[in-house]
């Protein structure tokens, strides 16, 4: 039987929700980055790892030969956009640890026990830090990859670049959370992150193109979400915008700049509904 | 007037019961103990009321709110400290409490004269601005209880607040825990220290194997249990059979109330007696059956005698039989989300 009193407090509208959800996600966002700025380890690493693959790799292929590559790129910017996009998906692939270590250590039940106006503002800041987080460091990877000698893209191609890794960024940020409150702890997380993170860059155009690689590969690298992130960035490098031209002759057939950004926005609503059951689960 | 009612709530983890059927009424404006050993179902009753475990079965009501039903409003009124003092050891005191402060949606001027209050009520001044990483048990248990209090509950619950703990911080949380209550907060203790319950505690609520197996004020159940307490040892290790025998031989006696044979404790005799001569006759019958004594103690009851009384074994033999048993990592996968 409910009290006088809860009733009264069922029929009122709660006060200012908007600015309690902010607050509260505020809050947990700024905590987020102070851990960032007290230990940037994360940040650096994160920087590190693709520039020394932009690095060693361009010169590795340095001295191919010319019109080896679609379009007659160099390889170091071919290599760019697959850096790039690398360097987003293993930051947003990390989003789900300070999570899994909240659940650990028991501080995600300090927030639970808090009357948070949503529990989404959890979930809501994690997506927030690991955006600006993966954006930093994929901005951070442009500027060598300009210095370097492999272009920048115009302000329109600015703006694809930003909003494929957006995408990308939110697809894998769903997935590492899913992760984070499905698995047992960190130590299966960082194994699942460990094992995805190569294989997935070698099965993807980050490195070479589709033509370059035998039938299976070929079919897995046209299947692979990364694939759809690296072209639109890639076209975005080589000129004039085009989002209806083919960026990947796929062995199930062409895809255009339009699809590849649809699969990667269809991927993420995907991934975002999928964790959802288990999330409010977790949560409630 | 009642805050907490829980009623008939039962708790199972898998195949593991944790809670039975436990029914338990708290009042307003006092400091009410839970006393039990590890394992009696304290936390998983305390996880319930915090609103972290939802019950197989019961209801749970704290200040009118129905806990399930409306768990915001029970939050909203409820400061809860758990056993694991939870805190990000990267952030500062300082920052963890005003993250506290937003979460609990203070407005940014209360939050920061709240934490100013409770830095100084909790003695905090000297280290509040360092990395929590670098704080004492003590310390962290002090800036655990300063969260728990940031936004005045009515009510505080605190799951064994005090283990582990140097005596100078202890002193300081039962001091503090003192001054809210006369500062009209109700709290909630759970602790197995029976010292911490009897100084504390204005009543209490023995739990054993998930129930209330006793309630009232810590005088109200030993008043209830009556008479002196005897611990008799024939010998440093007797056997079954040797205690058998002196239990026949002593429970006749006028003035013998009980016997209990503690197994556990090398087949002691915990005897309850009234009337001064009692000790007396005990050693004359004993000296005339050939029988010695190795120790005889008498005191007045205490709350252990009271959870002897309901179930036969002390409060510290109840540990050691739980400790054996209990496995850590799995209780942790249960706390976990």
């Amino acid at each position: 039987m409910t009290s006088p009193t809860a009733s009264v407090a069922l029929q009122q509208q709660p006060p200012g929700a908007l600015s309690e959800l902010s607050q509260e996600t505020w809050a947990l966002t700024r905590r987020l980055f102070l851990q960032l700025m007290r230990r940037p380890s994360t940040l650096i690493a994160g920087v590190l790892q693709p520039l020394i693959w932009l690095i060693l790799f361009g010169a590795l292929f340095a001295n191919a030969p010319e019109g080896l590559l679609p379009g007659g790129m160099s390889y170091g910017r071919f290599l760019g956009a697959g850096v790039i996009v690398f360097t987003a998906f293993s930051g947003a692939l990390n989003a789900g640890l300070p999570v899994m270590f909240d659940r650990e250590f028991g501080f995600l039940n300090r927030l639970l026990v808090a009357p948070l106006r949503s529990r989404s503002s959890i979930v809501l800041a994690s997506v927030i830090y690991i955006t600006a987080l993966s954006l930093l460091q994929s901005l951070a990877i442009m500027g060598t990859a300009a210095v370097l000698g492999y272009g920048w893209p115009g302000i329109s191609g600015l703006a694809l670049v930003l909003v494929t890794l957006l995408l990308l960024v939110f697809a894998v940020t769903a997935l590492s959370l899913g992760l984070a409150f499905a698995l047992p702890g960190h130590i299966e997380l960082i194994a699942v992150i460990f094992v995805a993170n190569l294989p997935l860059l070698f099965a993807s155009t980050a490195l070479a193109p589709l033509s370059f690689m035998p039938t299976w590969l070929g079919w897995l690298a046209a299947l692979n979400p990364l694939t759809f992130a690296i072209e639109p960035i890639r076209a975005a490098y080589q000129g004039p915008l085009d989002l209806s031209a083919v960026l990947l002759e796929a062995p199930y057939g062409d895809v255009t700049g339009t699809s590849c950004l649809l699969i990667l926005l269809v991927l993420t609503i995907g991934l975002f509904l999928a964790i959802r059951p288990l999330l409010n689960r977790k949560l409630s | 007037m009642a805050l907490i009612e829980l009623r008939k709530i039962s708790k199972a983890y898998g195949s593991v019961p944790a809670l039975h059927e436990l029914d338990l009424t708290v009042p307003e404006g006092c400091l009410y103990g839970l006393l039990g050993p590890n394992g009696a179902g304290k936390t998983t009753a305390m996880r319930i009321l915090a609103t972290l475990l939802a019950p197989d079965s019961g209801s749970v009501v704290i200040g009118g709110v129905d806990g399930l039903v409306q768990p915001r409003e029970v939050r909203q009124l409820m400061g809860y400290v758990a056993q694991e003092v939870a805190i990000d050891k990267i952030l500062s005191g300082r920052e963890l409490l005003q993250l506290q402060g937003d979460l609990y949606h203070l407005p940014r001027n209360e939050s920061e004269t709240r934490i100013a209050d409770l830095i100084e009520r909790l003695a905090m001044g000297d280290w509040i601005d360092r990395r929590c990483g670098t704080y004492s048990g003590g310390m962290r248990r002090r800036l655990d209880l300063a969260a728990g209090l940031l936004h005045r509950p009515r009510l505080l619950v605190l799951d064994e607040p005090t283990v582990g703990l140097d005596i100078e911080s202890r002193s300081a949380i039962w001091q503090l825990l003192r001054q809210l209550v006369d500062e009209g907060t109700t709290v909630l203790l759970s602790s197995h220290y029976l010292e911490e319950v009897e100084a504390l505690a204005d009543q209490l609520a023995i739990i054993d194997a998930g129930r209330v197996i006793a309630e009232g004020s810590p005088d109200q159940l030993k008043q209830r249990l009556g008479g002196d307490r005897v611990t008799l040892r024939i010998r440093e290790f007797s056997n079954a059979d040797e205690a058998t025998q002196v239990r026949a031989l002593l429970e006749p006696l006028d003035g013998v109330r009980q016997v209990v044979v503690n197994r556990s404790q090398g087949f002691s005799l915990n005897l309850v007696i009234e009337g001064g001569a009692v000790i007396d006759q005990l050693r004359q019958t004993l000296e005339a059956a050939g029988l010695p004594v190795f120790a005889l103690a008498q005191s007045r009851p205490s709350l252990d005698d009271v959870y002897l009384q309901a179930t036969g074994r002390t409060l510290m033999d109840a540990e050691l039989a739980i400790a054996g048993q209990r496995d850590v990592k799995k209780e942790k996968r249960q706390s976990m989300r």
